[in-house]
């Protein structure tokens, strides 16, 4: 009977733990993701009022956002946030930069074309195979679509 | 009001990725993949445009609005250029940030050196 029940408690254990901890990290990824596309808005009305159309626009912020997540990321603030803010850290354009910066640093020492310059692509490389990929595959939908 | 779309939009986008990497086994790497190609198949069947419509940067600035442009991209350089579109459009329209992110990720690389602690 004791052990039936350490089973049980086990299981209502892990059943609780897990919990708030998934709610706190939602929290901070609603936050910080939040946040950063707000600031992202921000760039986007900043550039718009200086004279920028909305297709220009839409390609000025985020080059700016990655300028600063690559910059946060060498300056070892992106990936302090990051501990705390998860995806909402991760799942941002400027996550995208960080997801550059971090491993071609941390791989400067086997040298600049096998370190840094393979290593940027380690997460970048997967999520441009499979944007650009869906998107030719796309076109040619659209394009028998059309037809 | 703009800036409040943004938040609740962007904020919820990240809280998927969140509830996606907690659940299951899923990286990081695997979430972004996932988002990219989201973005482009919701863009091509109509569903992204309101969103963005709605959520502005909320929309644009997490990872799913790479995809949407990629797929916005493609779709007007097909009604233009036709099969070469298909090749060129999500390409061209993202050019921007994937030069940005190869030339800046490159530079802070090698500029900056990894904080161990």
């Amino acid at each position: 009977m004791k052990n039936i029940n350490k089973k049980d408690y086990e299981k209502y254990v892990n059943k609780k733990i897990p919990k708030p901890k998934i709610i706190k990290n939602c929290m901070w990824a609603f936050v910080v993701g939040g946040l950063i596309s707000t600031f992202g808005q921000l760039i986007t009305n900043f550039v718009i009022d200086n004279g920028l159309d909305e297709k220009e626009a839409a390609i000025a912020t985020p080059v700016i956002l990655i300028f600063l997540g690559a910059l946060f990321t060498g300056l070892g603030i992106y990936d302090k946030l990051g501990k705390k803010a998860g995806a909402g850290s991760i799942v941002p354009i400027t996550g995208f930069a960080n997801s550059i910066v971090s491993p071609a640093m941390e791989f400067k020492r086997e040298g600049f074309v096998l370190g840094v310059a393979a290593k940027m692509f380690t997460v970048a490389g997967p999520v441009l195979v499979y944007g650009f990929g869906s998107s030719v595959i796309v076109g040619i939908i659209y394009l028998l679509l059309k037809r | 009001m703009d800036y409040l779309k943004a938040f609740l939009v962007g904020g919820i986008i990240c809280v998927i990725g969140q509830i996606l990497m907690d659940k299951t086994k899923l990286t990081p790497a695997h979430v972004l993949v996932l988002f990219v190609t989201s973005g482009v198949i919701l863009t091509a069947i109509g569903i992204y445009e309101p969103i963005v419509e709605f959520g502005g940067g909320g929309a644009t600035v997490p990872l799913p609005g790479f995809g949407y442009s990629l797929a916005k991209g493609v779709i007007e350089a097909v009604k233009t250029d036709g099969i070469l579109g298909a090749f060129t459009g999500g390409i061209s329209a993202t050019a921007g940030g994937v030069a940005a992110a190869t030339v800046f990720g490159y530079i802070m690389a090698v500029i900056f050196d990894p904080k161990t602690k």
